[in-house]
């Protein structure tokens, strides 16, 4: 094994040989079929955005009918097409249609790969010290079957018949059979196509991650000295190698099902009198699975805006974060506990009540990890130099959404409750606030922090504060009052309730809601236009803006292929040395040894002072390879 | 390069394992979580009743066979080449690629011995879960043959030895590992009929 060791090793540098000489490549190379894991980053941003913008601008479209049902909509024809009726509504069709499309490009193409992509790629080669990440060509294949899985799914949007109608959920057998609903025809059939692309593009990028963080790290970087963000993506890596095949084997099941008479969640179906072929499956086999991945799935979503919340609060409050391991064993606690908690999305599926108590319980859980992170981010706030960067409001808005979204699980996770709040707009709220709107405003808080290393310049901080303002209130806006519809029993994905007495009576509260909606909506051109400007026009950045800790700001302002241009830094300290009392700045990165800081040194420090001066003499002897 | 390192606190590499090796445990981990969902679904769905029983083809026996063997000689190749017998990797590896087509086409004799036996992908589940979980599995297995094709190729220019091992050793774990899980379907087929 010896000699087997040996050669990896090399291996695994050719990379720091590669480096010294400029790499000189055409367009192509450079910029679309790019292995640098910071343009990949950028590649799954970009593409994040434009998803983003379509799904936001789904919503507003039934929010429209919702909010205004009595409005006529003719105005949209020039864009919609035939899926406006002739007097001038949204089809009803089309509306479930809109819906599910909203649901799967959030989720999926903005939370997951726009958030997940963007961050994963460009922070952890970044922050453990790596010159990129274990495979640069997986990594790319990751952005081009994400990148096809896009093209496909966004073709779905122009069929004839249209996109998959069913749901996020695509439970059977409604979008088993295309005789159930336009949509379950050949819109259903993209969906799966393109969604087995993205399990593809996920896979090849999780195990990437995961290889790089445990593979790739720089010297001196233990795991305690990882930054919480690089925790953050580990886990959520993780936990998608382990989920993301399930959903796999649920599309596939389904497939079958679909294209080739087989009757896994099939069973008992008649359709105008007559009797499918089609007996004994089980559709709540289906639900099992899907959750198995999608409980899961929610975790992939929040926990790399949780970890990025972290490190920009730690940063803005110039504190270090509170309880650094009791953060990561809550995200270790949130990353098990949520491969056990499924079923609570399946309570009204007739499940045993025993089970259902079971699970009632193993969710209540969650609320520990949860409340423990919450705590430490207020904790880490409580009596610092607080600074109001747009990334610093974005996160604080994430711990406020993810407060007042997560209370709402504990009434949504107990069996009993889940009878009468199940399928309502209290649901909608809930999963908006939690899961959605923190994810949303983590991702922005990183945008906002990370751009100056992203792109060389800085965004504008007025337009970033307006951004977020509007986007704070907007958020609470739309979805405060969806707790009240909720309870009030109205059921989510409905196109209208004005057929029905009892759902007459909160039309003004739903206007409400639809102006928030559009007013969020608006809020994000402002994003977007402080997005693009500032990548050509915005002031050029200073090397480390925000006077943090981490390694990603010892690289130059327009990092190269291989990041740093020297030797990757060394690190002695943790990336959380904000205000430490001794010290002339009020922080000190990870780069620097204790033997330069003996103002600020604790007396366990200076015994590792002895250490890196053994260290010194490592660093000649690796110069040597 | 860590020969004389011996700061406890500051280690360079914590871990450091070939990262390609490592992705390949991650590959097989995803794989082995289809697999479970696969089984477990399979459980759920026969607790529920209306469940068809079958018998497991003869042919099923005999591939199992066919896949142990092909997992010796994928091991033997691999020590040859960590002994730098050349000649003896080349035969070994083309043998191990016969016995992996062998016993994809023993798959597929034995999906003829279940239609004759009126076991179909279309009726009841049973059956579908049958054709299912044994051809994800040897779609599985043909993504490991073009695996050991890939290998195949360097190991006519003599370029598979001691001194360069990472691929071959990668190609005999991912082997190993879709022989050892055919022979847990296999048993879990016999058990759960």
């Amino acid at each position: 094994m010896a000699t087997v060791d040996l050669h990896t090793q090399t291996d695994v540098h050719h990379d720091d040989h590669d480096h010294e000489h400029e790499h000189h490549g055409n367009f192509w190379t450079n910029y679309i079929f790019c292995q640098d894991h910071k343009i990949i980053a950028k590649q799954f941003l970009i593409t994040g955005i434009f998803w983003a913008l379509l799904g936001g601008m789904l919503s507003v479209l039934f929010r429209l009918q919702l909010g205004f049902p009595e409005a006529n909509l003719e105005w949209l024809r020039p864009i919609l097409g035939g899926w406006i009726t002739a007097d001038g509504k949204i089809d009803t069709e089309f509306y479930l249609s809109l819906v599910t499309m909203h649901g799967t490009i959030m989720v999926f193409f903005v939370l997951t790969a726009g958030l997940s992509g963007t961050f994963s790629n460009f922070l952890i080669p970044l922050q453990v010290g790596a010159r990129d990440m274990a495979s640069g060509f997986m990594n790319m294949l990751s952005y081009w079957f994400f990148f096809l899985s896009s093209v496909i799914m966004f073709t779905s949007l122009f069929l004839s018949t249209g996109p998959a109608s069913g749901g996020w959920t695509i439970y059977p057998p409604l979008s088993a059979l295309p005789q159930a609903i336009e949509g379950s025809g050949l819109g259903m059939t993209l969906w799966l196509v393109a969604m087995a692309l993205f399990i593809v593009s996920s896979l090849l990028g999780g195990i990437n991650y995961i290889t790089t963080i445990i593979n790739m790290r720089t010297k001196g970087m233990a795991f305690t000295k990882m930054p919480l963000t690089i925790w953050a993506f580990l886990f959520t890596a993780i936990i998608g190698v382990l989920s993301f095949p399930v959903l796999f084997s649920a599309a596939l099941l389904l497939i079958f099902d679909r294209s080739f008479g087989t009757s896994f969640f099939l069973s008992d179906i008649y359709i105008g009198g007559e009797a499918l072929p089609n007996q004994g499956g089980s559709p709540v086999l289906f639900q099992h699975l899907f959750w198995f991945l999608g409980h899961p799935e929610v975790y992939i979503v929040l926990l790399p805006a949780l970890g990025l919340s972290s490190e920009i609060i730690a940063t803005n409050s110039r504190k270090p974060i509170f309880g650094y391991k009791a953060m990561v064993g809550s995200m270790l606690f949130i990353a098990i506990l949520s491969f056990v908690v499924w079923a609570h999305h399946m309570f009204v599926t007739g499940m045993n009540p025993f089970l259902g108590s079971i699970f009632t319980l193993l969710t209540l859980i969650i609320a520990v990890p949860s409340a423990v992170k919450i705590f430490n981010y207020v904790a880490t706030l409580w009596k610092g130099n607080i600074i109001f960067t747009p990334a610093m409001l974005f996160s604080i808005g994430l711990v406020s959404f993810f407060l007042t979204g997560g209370i709402t699980g504990i009434f949504l996770g107990n069996s009993a409750i889940d009878i009468q709040l199940h399928d309502t707009y209290f649901v909608v709220a809930h999963f908006h606030l939690v899961m959605g709107s923190a994810s949303f405003f983590g991702m922005m808080a990183g945008v906002y922090h990370w751009f100056p290393k992203m792109f060389g310049r800085m965004m504008d901080y007025k337009l970033g504060q307006l951004h977020f303002w509007i986007s704070f209130v907007g958020v609470y806006m739309v979805f405060f009052p969806m707790h009240y519809i909720g309870i009030a029993g109205f059921p989510r994905r409905y196109y209208s309730w004005t057929n029905f007495e009892t759902f007459n009576s909160f039309a003004d509260l739903n206007m409400l809601v639809s102006m928030a909606a559009i007013l969020t909506m608006v809020a994000q051109f402002i994003f977007l236009f402080n997005f693009f400007y500032s990548i050509f026009r915005g002031k050029p950045a200073p090397a480390n803006p925000w006077n943090s800790n981490s390694l990603e700001w010892t690289t130059p302002r327009n990092p190269q292929h291989g990041n740093w241009p020297g030797e990757i830094p060394t690190v002695y300290r943790w990336p959380y040395d904000y205000s430490k009392p001794g010290s002339k700045e009020d922080f000190i990165p990870q780069h620097i040894p204790y033997s330069e800081t003996p103002e600020s040194n604790l007396p366990h420090e200076n015994e590792l002072i002895k250490l890196e001066m053994g260290e010194g003499a490592i660093v000649v002897e690796s110069k040597k390879h | 390069m860590t020969t004389d390192f011996k700061i406890v606190e500051e280690p360079k590499k914590p871990i450091s394992m070939h990262p390609k090796k490592f992705a390949l445990w991650l590959f097989i981990a995803s794989v082995v979580m289809i697999f479970a969902s696969l089984t477990s679904a399979y459980i759920v769905r026969q607790a529920e009743g209306n469940w068809l029983y079958f018998d497991l083809p003869a042919m099923f026996y005999t591939t199992s066979v066919v896949i142990i063997l092909s997992s010796v000689s994928m091991q033997l190749a691999y020590w040859a080449a960590k002994k730098d017998q050349l000649s003896k990797v080349k035969n070994y590896i083309v043998i191990t690629s016969i016995l992996g087509i062998a016993f994809c086409v023993g798959q597929v004799l034995g999906w003829g011995e279940l239609v004759a036996s009126s076991v179909y992908l279309v009726g009841n589940p049973s059956g579908s879960f049958l054709y299912i979980i044994t051809g994800l599995h040897a779609a599985h297995l043909i993504s490991a043959i073009i695996f050991v094709i890939i290998v195949l190729i360097p190991t006519f220019r003599n370029k598979v030895h001691s001194g360069s091992l990472a691929q071959i050793e990668m190609c005999t774990t991912y082997w190993h590992f879709l022989g050892g899980l055919w022979l847990y379907l296999f048993v879990f087929l016999i058990l759960n009929r």
